[in-house]
Parts: structure tokens; C-alpha cells; sequence
């Protein structure tokens, strides 16, 4: 494609660190015909609620969002495998024309008939929001008639674009949590966390050693039972802020539940954020503990990253993600390798967000809003990235580019948090960094790496 | 994961569970990812678009390019003719394609978007093109919605202009870029000179030279698909996805079409040749003549593994037809077959074909994985054929498996393996084959090891 050039309405989008003045344009619509990585509202919800493993996730609309959503998430169950199976109501003509209504109900009906499910929640899909089906009656009627939860998603997609899924998810969320009058002291909720790969697990392991409780995981491996707990404990954590900031900030408003942002991507964010933990909960016996733990896991991993980053040397890197949370984390974490971060963005990364990246990277660093692979090619490239780190659709871009990659999206199933995790990170941008195959490729000059 | 699926058969008016198929507009946007210097275009919501570029990545590991009308609550209200109207300037303005392929969504369809206006009413830059092909997710399925979008590319750009080519037309249906190559191998090795449309060798299998290419060098050309008004025949493989082309170029310029199976297996290879043969009066070539000669010497070889066992077989119509009838060849028997997509010749040509062979069992359209699952739970088969949500029945219940059709996003090389003519056919013999040894050397005991088989 060469040197594509940016249509003048997409220029506020992207920043240069050091070079502009004015901040990044973020947190907007769109715009018709630039090829957006971005997904739509009922794509929102879907991966917040998805991993709730006890729930038949009920799409209610054309085939279509279902079967492309079917087992989406790399998130484990320790229960249940319900939430892995694609439900829909698979709408045709006539149903368009009469209404769904009808159809919907019949649906649960057979559901419930077949798998006695505790819990479903019905997705509206964008045709649904313009057919005007009644969800919230549907799903009351439904649930008085079976004696079970029934949660209407208000994901209609054209009514915004991923971030307003993710608050739909956390509406259907609240609507099942109920105070249950008890509080329990070192008790925490841990909110964006999407059990990928199991590492829900392995965070729960080092708060386990610290003398704290892992109350509920929003919304890995939970299940309608767990999450009804969910008001008992006495903190909120909050790894994917995303998807779950509105939640967290809900739940200090109504249960009084406190929250602070934590990250276990990377040795220093997971130092960090198991430090917070203690001393946001004022518990000195947890942190002292958090500290003999620190101490041993970065003892054993620092001589194996220390190997890595050897290797590493003069490599450049590109961040293309989905929230802006988690390409913070991957700035420190590159720099931890040994590892200059040369373009960054986000499909929806907030303000605050850009803020922080801004205040991290170096100075010439492309930071870009809701790019489209014209825009990742000619950053890539200009900005000389030897791998990027981004989702399903970036990856053969950049392998096409012959640029290595990391798949750091949500149907993954290796984990990349906490001390395992980023010993597997390292591993991983080894791997494809390194790989022989890239020597094959005409003209391409793969510097000192071996 | 399938613990829960109940043996019990209870019939389902409104649940789908599982599906076999998916919607129209990821089908469209294949289809015009087959033609070259094209952008799709996704007239709707975002995610639509963003799902099906994940969906062909995912089965291709390439990558699809396609923009989006990227709807919001105000196109949904007053319509999305400002929506598609900016789009395609900006498209234009940025990536430059030769030809635009919108299609609709369920959304744009209900709200009634009138498409042929908004396209009269847009500014199009000189020498460029926009068509537009209706695709609604409540109707059909993908197979469909690559069907609706051949005919739009015809509707909109074939001509005749009175001065016959000579070639005939190829719509090959929704096969991979393998296939498509192959059937232009075997058209090439007979002699005849042909337009496949579309065509998506070259795009969703290109080499890597360390640039990216957003239009790969491969796909139908325009003039091509204009000029194919002025073809000798249309061969149509496969009725679901191919027909309703074929019709609309007959309707518009007046070429003949004939409609053949898509050439999986010996019979249905053997009788696109034959055709090909009828039509020009060629001799089938001794290349392809020795090719078969080896896929039957292949057959015979291996048949005392196929002899009576049972398969269940879940994908494309199409391909489906075309695969009970090599399931048949091989000796097998057809147990369960079923297809996703609405459609009545479906059931009645395999339920033929079996009742020739003396053969009994299940085939249905408008089913889905559940069903398939249910059965297999009832009366077991020897092996499954399917797309890769085969796997979770595979593992399920200890089934020999074979990933074949859309989507496949858990292998690697399918775009550059066919499954079409002979040399297809070898290839879907040796997996199927070795799927079944696999087994068998995996479980039998350990006396009972063979190192020849």
C-alpha cells in the first residue's frame, strides 16, 4: 500500500510524543469507510459475560452473532462448560416482519428443557433493537414462569461501539447482585479478569499466600451462585478497567466496596499492584508476606527474563490492543525486556489513559486511536517495529510485513500474568522474534538476532 | 464441553444450538474479496464487519480487508445513506480500490436502506466503480449471501457487447483459493479458455515477500467479469452458491449456463469432464486421464478401511452433495448428513444418490451441530467430516475427525491443499484414511499393532 495517506478527519487520532501539543482525539464514533479494528456493543458484552461459566449466553437475533461468538473466549471453567455452547434464536424473515417475541420465549422454553440452566442472559442484537422486541418483559415473564435468572442485554449494536457493550455487561451484572448483609474482612472481588488460560488461578495463588481471600472473579470462572456474593467483600481489584471501571465505581456506590486498579502483566506491575492490594486493604501481616513472595518469584524469574533480554537487544516494539490498561502494562513490560515500545494504540483507550501512555513511552513514539491497518502499516514500518502485539485481525498483517507477533487477545489459551505469565511473554516474543523462518523472506535483514 | 447434550431426541421449533452455517454478508464479502483491486464494503453496524474479517483471518491467516458503514443510532433512525455516502469517499480518499462491493446486514436490510439510490446519488470518482449486492443475516446463510454477491458483480458489470470470447465462465462456488486454482488447472490442462469469478487464489493465498499488499495481485479482474457477458457458457459449480449467478448473466446476456456438482470426489470430477468434453468436443487430456488412473488405483488400495463403515458429514450444501457421493464411491456408508442452509434439493439429491447405492440414513437441511451430536450419541459413526466445531463431537465421543469446509481456523495449509478434482479427491482419501488408522493404532492393543497395513 505505500504511503496511504490519513484522511484529514482521522489526523486528531494520532500523536507523535514530543512533537505535538494537543492531546490524542479518543472515545469517539467511528468514521464510515477507515476500516476500524473495532467491534460493535453487542461484541462488548459478549466477552464480559461470556466466561460467567454456569449461564447460557441466549442470542437473540440472525445466526450470524452467534456463530461468531461461539467458544470465543480462551477463559477456563473449573465448573460448568454451559457458556462454551452457542445459543441463538437464529431469526428469519418472518420473525423480522411479526416480531421475535414469540420465538425468544419459545427459545428459553427449550433451553431450560434441555439444560436446566441457573442462569440465562439474552443478547439483544442490532435487528432486535430496530424490531423493538419487548427483552426486558420477555425475560421477567420467563424467569417467573422457570424460577431462574433471566438478564436482558441491552447490546442492540449500532448503539455505540465497544465500550458501551462492556457497560450493557455490567448493567446485566448488577442487576444479580444482591446484599447479603455480610462483610468479610480480606475478602476482595477481582473485576476484568477474564480467566484466560487460567490466570485468574494464578493470581488467586499469590493473594492465597498472602492471607487474603479471593471472594469473587468478575467474571472468570464465576458462576450465578458465586457472583450473588459478590457484596461481601471488602475490596475491589480491578485488572481490565475497560471493561469493568463502571462496575467498580457502581459497586462503591451502592454495596460501599472500595476499589483500586491493578495489573499482573509484568514483574514490576505485579510487584506493584500485590503491594497496593495489602495496603489498601491496611492488613501489614499480608504485606509482609506479599513482600517474601515478591522476593522469591523475582528471584527465580529475573535470571530467565535477564536471559531473554539478552537477545533482545535494539528491538523495537508495537502495541495495537484493545484497552488502554493493558498497553500501559505492555510499555513497562517491553521496557523490562529490554525492549523500546516505537507505536502504540488502542481501540478504545480512555484519556487518562493516553495520558499515562503518553507520560511513558519515548519521545517520537506514534500513539494512535482506532487505527486502521493502513495506518499500523505505515507507522510499523516508518517507525522500524521488528514485532507487534495486537489481536486476531493484526496478526497476518504483520506477518505479511514480516514483523513477528503476539496474540494478546481474548480467545487465547496460554497465560500471560503474573510471574508465570511473564516468563511465557518473554518466551513468546523469543519465539517469533527469533524464529529462523524470518531469514527466508527476500531482503530481509534480521540484524543481530539469533 | 458436550456432557450436556442429552440423548433423549426432543424436536426444537426455536433454539438453535450450535450452528452449522452463519450469516449472508460473510459469504459476500469472500466473494468479493475474489475480485481484484475490490474493497468490500459492510453497509451496517461495525461488528458485523469486524467479525467476518476475524472469520476469514481465522480460516485463511490472511488478511481480509473490508471497511464498514460503522452505523450508529442515528443511521439506524434516519437510514445510512450519510453513513455510506462518507464511507465511500473516504475509501476512495484512503485505499483507493478499483471497485467497491457493499453489502447489506440485517440492520440496514430492516430499516430498508435503498441501496441502488444511494449508490445513483454518490460521487464517484472517474473509472471507479460501486455495487452493491442485498445480503440479509435473517435469510439463507453465507452460502447465500457468496451467491447474492456473484449476481450483484453480474448485475452490475457484465455486458454483451455482440462479440463472442469464446471462453466459458467458471462460478466455483465457496470453495478455498486451492480449489480455485485447481479448477483453472484442470480448465487450462483441457484446453479451454475460461473467467472464473470470483477468484481467490492469488489473495487469500498469496506468497509472503515481506510487503503488504492490500490487493494482492490475484482476483477476477473487471473487464473480466465485463466481459463475460460475451462468454460461450457458464459452468456453474454447485447450485446453492453458483446457480443464481449463472441465471442472472443468462437473464442479462443472454450466455447459457449449465449446472454441475462441485467437483469433489471421482463422479463428480468425472463429470465436469465429461461435460467439459460434451460441450467442446475436446478429448479428455491424458494428464487428467492419468490422474484419475491414480485416484482409483488409490481407492482400490486402500478400501478395505472404508468398506461399510459409517461417516457423518456436516457443512455447505455444495460440498456436501459432492462428498456423500465420494462417501458412497469409497464404500462408506453416508449415516448423517447434514447442512446448516435452508433448502429442499439438498436432502432429496444425497437421499437419491443413497437409495441408488441401497443405502439408509439421516440427511437434513436447516440443522445444527446439536442435532448431529444427538444422533451420533444414538448410532455412533466411524468418522466425522465437518468444520473445525466438529471437534468438541469429535473428542466427545472418540470420532476419527476431518476438518473440511468453513470456517477450519485451528489447521494450517488448507488454503493451499484442494479438495477439488482428482488430486483433491487423493487428498481427502489419505485424511480420511489416516484419520481412522490413527485411531485404530492409537487404541488397539498392543499385540495387535500393525506395522503394514
Amino acid at each position: 500500500m505505500g504511503e496511504a495517506l490519513v484522511v484529514s478527519d482521522r489526523e486528531e487520532f494520532i500523536t507523535t510524543k514530543g512533537r505535538q501539543k494537543q492531546p490524542i482525539k479518543c472515545d469517539a464514533d467511528s468514521i464510515a469507510g477507515c476500516v476500524s479494528q473495532r467491534a460493535c456493543v453487542y461484541c462488548g458484552a459478549r466477552v464480559v459475560l461470556n466466561p460467567i461459566t454456569d449461564a447460557a449466553h441466549l442470542v437473540h437475533g440472525p445466526i450470524g452473532c452467534a456463530s461468531y461468538t461461539w467458544d470465543i473466549r480462551g477463559s477456563l471453567s473449573s465448573g460448568s462448560e454451559l457458556y462454551r455452547n452457542a445459543f441463538s434464536t437464529d431469526l428469519q424473515e418472518e420473525d423480522v416482519i411479526f416480531g421475535g417475541g414469540k420465538k425468544l420465549t419459545a427459545a428459553i422454553d427449550e433451553l431450560v428443557g434441555k439444560y436446566q440452566p441457573k442462569l440465562i442472559f439474552v443478547y439483544s442484537t442490532c435487528i432486535v433493537g430496530v424490531i423493538g422486541d419487548d427483552l426486558n418483559a420477555i425475560c421477567k415473564a420467563a424467569a417467573l414462569k422457570h424460577e431462574i435468572e433471566v438478564i436482558p442485554v441491552q447490546s442492540s449494536g449500532f448503539i455505540g461501539n465497544k465500550s458501551a457493550g462492556y457497560r450493557a455487561a455490567c448493567d446485566a451484572i448488577l442487576q444479580l447482585l444482591q446484599p447479603t448483609g455480610i462483610k468479610k474482612a480480606n475478602s476482595i472481588n477481582y473485576l476484568g479478569d477474564y480467566n484466560l488460560a487460567g490466570e485468574a488461578w494464578i493470581i488467586e495463588s499469590y493473594l492465597r499466600e498472602m492471607g487474603i481471600e479471593l471472594n469473587v472473579v468478575f467474571t472468570g470462572d464465576s458462576s450465578s451462585e458465586k457472583l450473588k456474593t459478590a457484596t461481601q467483600a471488602s475490596l475491589n481489584i480491578m485488572q481490565c478497567a475497560g471493561s469493568t471501571n463502571y462496575l467498580a465505581g457502581k459497586m462503591e456506590e451502592l454495596y460501599h466496596i472500595p476499589y483500586i486498579r491493578v495489573s499482573f502483566l509484568g514483574l514490576q506491575d505485579t510487584a506493584d499492584s500485590l503491594r497496593q492490594i495489602a495496603a489498601a486493604l491496611g492488613n501489614e501481616e499480608a504485606a509482609r508476606k506479599a513482600e517474601i513472595l515478591i522476593a522469591r518469584e523475582s528471584a527465580r524469574i529475573q535470571p530467565v527474563i535477564d536471559k531473554y533480554r539478552r537477545k533482545f537487544a535494539g528491538k523495537k516494539a508495537a502495541v495495537y490492543v484493545g484497552g488502554g490498561f493493558k498497553a500501559i502494562s505492555l510499555i513497562k513490560q517491553f521496557r523490562e525486556l529490554g525492549m523500546e515500545v516505537v507505536m502504540i494504540g488502542t481501540q478504545t483507550g480512555r484519556k487518562e489513559e493516553y495520558e499515562t501512555i503518553n507520560s511513558l513511552v519515548a519521545d517520537g513514539t506514534v500513539i494512535l486511536d482506532d487505527a486502521n491497518p493502513a495506518e499500523l502499516e505505515r507507522f510499523m514500518t516508518k517507525q522500524g517495529a521488528n514485532l507487534l502485539v495486537g489481536g486476531v485481525k493484526e496478526r497476518p498483517l504483520a506477518y505479511k510485513l514480516g514483523i513477528a507477533f503476539i496474540d494478546h487477545n481474548h480467545d487465547r489459551k496460554h497465560p500471560l500474568s503474573g510471574y508465570v505469565g511473564a516468563v511465557n511473554f518473554a518466551r513468546e516474543v523469543y519465539s517469533t522474534l527469533c524464529s529462523p523462518v524470518w531469514n527466508y523472506l527476500p531482503d530481509h535483514d534480521r540484524g543481530d538476532v539469533v | 464441553m458436550l456432557d450436556a447434550t442429552p440423548k433423549e431426541i426432543v424436536e426444537r421449533k426455536a433454539l438453535r444450538i450450535n450452528p452449522a452455517k452463519t450469516c449472508q454478508p460473510v459469504g459476500a464479502m469472500y466473494a468479493a474479496l475474489g475480485v481484484h483491486n475490490c474493497l468490500p464494503h459492510s453497509h451496517g453496524s461495525q461488528g458485523c464487519c469486524s467479525y467476518h474479517r476475524t472469520v476469514l483471518s481465522r480460516h485463511f491467516k490472511e488478511p481480509a480487508m473490508a471497511s464498514s458503514s460503522s452505523f450508529t443510532e442515528g443511521a439506524s433512525v434516519f437510514g445510512g445513506g450519510a453513513n455510506i455516502k462518507t464511507a465511500v469517499k473516504n475509501i476512495f480518499a484512503l485505499y483507493d480500490p478499483d471497485i467497491i462491493a457493499v453489502h447489506t446486514t440485517c440492520l440496514s436490510e430492516t430499516i430498508g436502506d435503498d441501496l441502488p439510490t444511494y449508490i445513483r446519488e454518490m460521487e464517484i470518482p472517474e473509472g471507479k466503480l460501486v455495487i452493491h449486492a442485498n445480503t440479509p443475516s435473517y435469510q439463507g446463510s453465507h452460502i447465500t449471501g457468496f451467491a447474492s454477491m456473484v449476481k450483484g458483480f453480474i448485475n452490475y458489470l457484465s455486458l454483451n457487447s455482440g462479440v463472442p470470447n469464446g471462453n466459458f465462465n467458471i462460478i466455483p462456488g465457496f470453495v478455498g483459493p486451492a480449489d480455485m486454482r485447481e479448477i483453472k488447472r484442470i480448465f487450462k490442462v483441457m484446453g479451454i479458455p475460461y473467467t472464473m469469478l470470483p477468484d481467490t487464489s492469488g489473495v487469500l493465498d498469496a506468497p509472503n515477500t515481506g510487503k503488504y499488499k492490500m490487493y494482492p495481485k490475484g482476483g477476477t479482474k473487471i473487464e473480466e467479469i465485463v466481459d463475460a457477458g460475451n462468454a460461450a457458457l457458464t459452468v456453474a459449480l454447485g447450485s446453492y452458491a453458483s446457480e443464481m449467478g449463472a441465471k442472472e448473466l443468462e437473464k442479462k446476456c443472454k450466455v447459457p449456463f449449465i449446472t454441475l456438482k462441485t467437483p469433489i470426489g471421482i463422479d463428480a470430477t468425472d463429470e465436469l469432464l465429461m461435460s467439459l468434453a460434451k460441450q467442446t468436443g475436446k478429448e479428455i487430456p491424458a494428464e487428467l486421464e492419468e490422474e484419475r488412473g491414480q485416484l482409483v488405483d488409490l481407492m482400490i488400495d486402500s478400501q478395505q478401511y472404508f468398506q461399510g463403515r459409517k461417516a457423518a458429514l456436516v457443512g455447505d450444501p455444495d460440498e456436501m452433495i459432492a462428498l456423500s457421493q465420494f462417501i458412497i464411491a469409497l464404500g462408506m456408508i453416508p449415516q448423517y448428513v447434514v447442512t446448516g442452509t435452508p433448502g429442499s434439493a439438498f436432502a432429496r439429491e444425497i437421499t437419491a444418490m443413497m437409495q441408488e447405492a441401497g443405502l439408509e440414513g439421516i440427511v437434513k437441511a436447516e440443522k445444527d451441530f446439536f442435532d448431529v451430536h444427538q444422533w451420533i450419541k444414538n448410532e455412533n459413526v466411524d468418522l466425522l467430516i465437518s468444520n473445525t466445531y466438529g471437534k468438541f463431537i469429535a473428542r466427545a465421543e472418540d470420532i476419527p475427525f476431518v476438518r473440511f469446509g468453513f470456517p477450519v481456523m485451528d489447521r494450517y495449509g488448507h488454503n493451499y491443499n484442494p479438495v477439488v478434482g482428482y488430486k483433491g479427491a487423493m487428498f481427502l482419501l489419505e485424511q480420511m484414511c489416516n484419520a481412522m488408522l490413527d485411531k485404530e493404532d492409537r487404541e488397539c492393543a498392543e499385540e495387535d499393532l500393525e506395522v503394514v497395513r
